[in-house]
């Protein structure tokens, strides 16, 4: 026999399903639904905020989904799911009180405790508002541990925006500047119009006191980095998260990568320092 | 001074211990004790795989006997060239690789993960440990499963079917002593010489009337199994005979890969030309990547009953030079040809190393092969420094 290692006998296991059952389904915009799952097994599902699981529809398939918050006492874990394929369609669709397979949470999200003590400035794209919606819970329950925080949000058309009740409440709160555009208004909307870029110009960071997260489609990221590096951001404050392929999760299957790294194990949230080469290269 | 003594008497004592020891490793097999290794492993209960001819090209299969080897047959290879022809001798190893890699058994093509009942039970498919030997491992071959070792089992996740296949795997590899047209591993530093992690090395000394094999226990399993199949030690002659078949292999190689400071040439250069002119003849078929002995991305398909009550997960080898591969909402990441050429070429030879801290690329030379059209990508690694000095010249 070879004398390598083969692996620690107690290794995780990658392929492990957790089921849980569907207790709840919010529909955000004509094809966006967030979707409430309790674990049947595992009593909690700790996680951090930019955090991902991979969500199997029975007999269908699985997809990874961004993990979009939890209930107050971490019974279920929300996800926003847009239906725009056969396994996101099944999970949109199912009958409340069905099972719903879970592995994870996977990956690396957004670094909050080194943001404690400093300003932070969230830009969401479209659905990539999701992943960073637990990240402004989390700040806004722990507010007094953060400096000053901006939320811009930016959405093809009002029917398209997410969380609505919850934008509102942000919306509301003294200690939380929100901005909301849309591509194209409708005749009810009175707030900006414009992609989420147009909203820096109301804006004054201190670009060495504050961090920023951003997620949305790479073209609207590109744009926002270029915004965050106008106002003096540094590289090493900027976090993006990525986007890629995924079939496993645990960085076997060599789908998501991107650059040297797998968005899978290594991101998806990046800091802006680490994938400088790759980001914005075209098909990278 | 006394120290001084101590010291030397030491490194002498350290000296002649090592060549006591190298020495007392090294057996003297005739060819029908080929024969005998194979039946001795089988006698373990042993699969044993092994070299054999089928379609006109040297694969990999289950054997029974020595006399299933490709005994007398030689491999001609070239870019998008492949042709099998006689030697006029009666050598077992007288070839180099062909289209399959010992990666088709430790992380099969096609396989079951898990089967899922409407229930919710999960049985993950855990009949996959199997006792496997391979015969005829060359040093690219045993680096290239190193290199899985580094990707399936390095963590932090390990892979169960990897892990299950590779946890009894006893490897005999032979040493090459005659590169084929293709091969780099000189220049990656792979071979033509079998590195660390085989149970048993063969150097087979074929010509002027004479046929050996000169082996190495590399293992104290290979050790006793020589000695179970009564094999004598070897001479000195004998094993000086085999090192310099080894050596003289060292100046017959054709083709290099300037490994020197490639990674960062290659991160500094991703907008390279030389990509966009490779697109232009690539037909993205992936079969670079299907022969290639360490490329180990996989999908996964979802199989259902008919009467829906069963599901089962597969997952089969993928290639990055699908335009699946790279698919997210609203279209795949890599669409052009350059972009799926440059992601498949800067993984071998860059980003890997960051990855897992080694090439991705052994140096066999399978996908110049196996390239319908011909790349090459020594040329290809080549052209792209050449083209930065041109730059940087003018």
């Amino acid at each position: 026999m070879t004398e390598q290692s083969l692996g620690a006998a107690t290794a995780l296991e990658p392929f492990r399903i957790d089921w849980c059952q569907l207790v709840g389904r919010n529909k955000e915009t004509p094809d966006t639904y967030t979707i409430r799952l309790r674990p049947l097994r595992r009593g909690e599902i700790a996680f951090s905020p930019g955090q991902f699981n991979m969500l199997y529809a029975y007999g269908v398939g699985e997809v990874p989904i961004s993990i979009s918050g939890a209930s107050s006492n971490g019974q279920t874990l929300e996800h926003t799911v847009r239906a725009v394929g056969p396994v996101t369609k099944a999970l949109t669709t199912a009958r409340i009180g069905s099972s719903v397979g879970l592995r994870g949470p996977f990956g690396r999200g957004w670094p909050l405790r080194e943001a404690e003590g400093q300003d932070v400035i969230i830009v969401g794209g479209g659905i990539g508002l999701a992943p960073l919606r637990p990240a402004i819970q989390h700040i806004i329950r722990n507010r007094e541990k953060y400096g000053k925080l901006y939320v811009l949000y930016g959405a093809r058309t009002p029917a398209d925006l997410l969380y609505k009740k919850e934008l509102r409440v942000w919306r509301s709160r003294l200690d939380t500047q929100l901005l909301v555009t849309v591509d194209r208004g409708d005749e009810k909307w009175r707030g900006y119009i414009g992609v989420v870029t147009t909203l820096f110009r109301y804006l004054r960071l201190e670009p060495n006191n504050t961090y920023a997260y951003v997620c949305g489609p790479e073209i609207m990221m590109r744009f926002t980095v270029q915004e965050l590096k106008n106002q003096g951001l540094p590289d090493e404050r900027i976090f993006i998260s990525m986007e890629r392929n995924m079939k496993c999760g645990v960085g076997i299957c060599g789908h998501c990568q991107f650059g040297p790294f797998f968005v899978c194990k290594d991101g998806p949230v990046f800091s802006l320092s680490e994938v400088s080469n790759f980001f914005g290269r075209r098909e990278v | 001074m006394k120290a001084r003594y101590i010291y030397m008497i030491f490194n002498t004592l350290k000296h002649v211990m090592g060549e006591l020891r190298d020495q007392s490793d090294h057996y003297l097999l005739d060819p029908p004790l080929l024969g005998e290794l194979i039946t001795a492993l089988r006698g373990l209960g042993y699969s044993v795989i092994g070299p054999v001819v089928r379609e006109g090209a040297i694969v990999y299969d289950e054997i029974e006997s020595a006399s299933q080897l490709p005994v007398g047959l030689r491999d001609r290879q070239g870019p998008g060239y492949y042709r099998l022809e006689e030697r006029g001798d009666k050598a077992f190893f007288g070839f180099v690789v062909g289209p399959h890699s010992w990666k088709r058994f430790l992380y099969p093509p096609r396989v079951k993960l898990f089967t899922v009942s409407r229930k919710g039970e999960v049985t993950p498919n855990n009949v996959l440990g199997k006792k496997l030997a391979f015969i005829g491992v060359r040093g690219c071959e045993l680096a290239a499963i190193s290199v899985l070792d580094k990707v399936l089992l390095g963590g932090p996740y390990v892979d169960p079917v990897y892990s299950a296949m590779r946890r009894e795997v006893f490897i005999v590899a032979v040493n090459c002593t005659e590169p084929g047209e293709n091969c780099f591993c000189l220049s990656v530093g792979t071979g033509p010489e079998a590195g660390s992690g085989y149970d048993i090395g063969l150097t087979e000394v074929v010509g002027d009337g004479v046929h050996y094999f000169v082996a190495k226990a590399g293992s104290s399993a290979g050790k006793s199994l020589l000695e179970r199949i009564g094999a004598r030690r070897a001479t000195d002659e004998e094993v000086s005979e085999a090192a310099a078949r080894i050596e003289r292999a060292r100046t017959l190689f054709r083709k290099g890969l300037d490994v020197n400071g490639l990674k960062d040439l290659l991160y500094k250069n991703l907008e390279s030309p030389v990509y966009a002119e490779v697109a232009e003849r690539c037909l993205a078929c992936a079969n670079c990547t299907l022969v290639c002995p360490t490329c180990f991305c996989t999908t996964v398909e979802e199989v259902t009953t008919l009467s829906g009550n069963v599901a089962e997960r597969w997952r089969r080898w993928d290639s990055c030079f699908n335009a699946d591969f790279s698919y997210i909402h609203g279209g795949p990441i890599r669409s052009s040809r350059m972009s799926r050429y440059r992601q498949w070429f800067t993984h071998k030879l860059a980003t890997w190393i960051d990855q897992f801290g080694v090439m991705g690329c052994v140096g066999c030379g399978r996908c110049i092969t196996w390239c319908p059209v011909g790349i090459d990508i020594t040329e290809e690694a080549a052209k792209i420094r050449q083209r930065v000095l041109e730059v940087s010249a003018t």
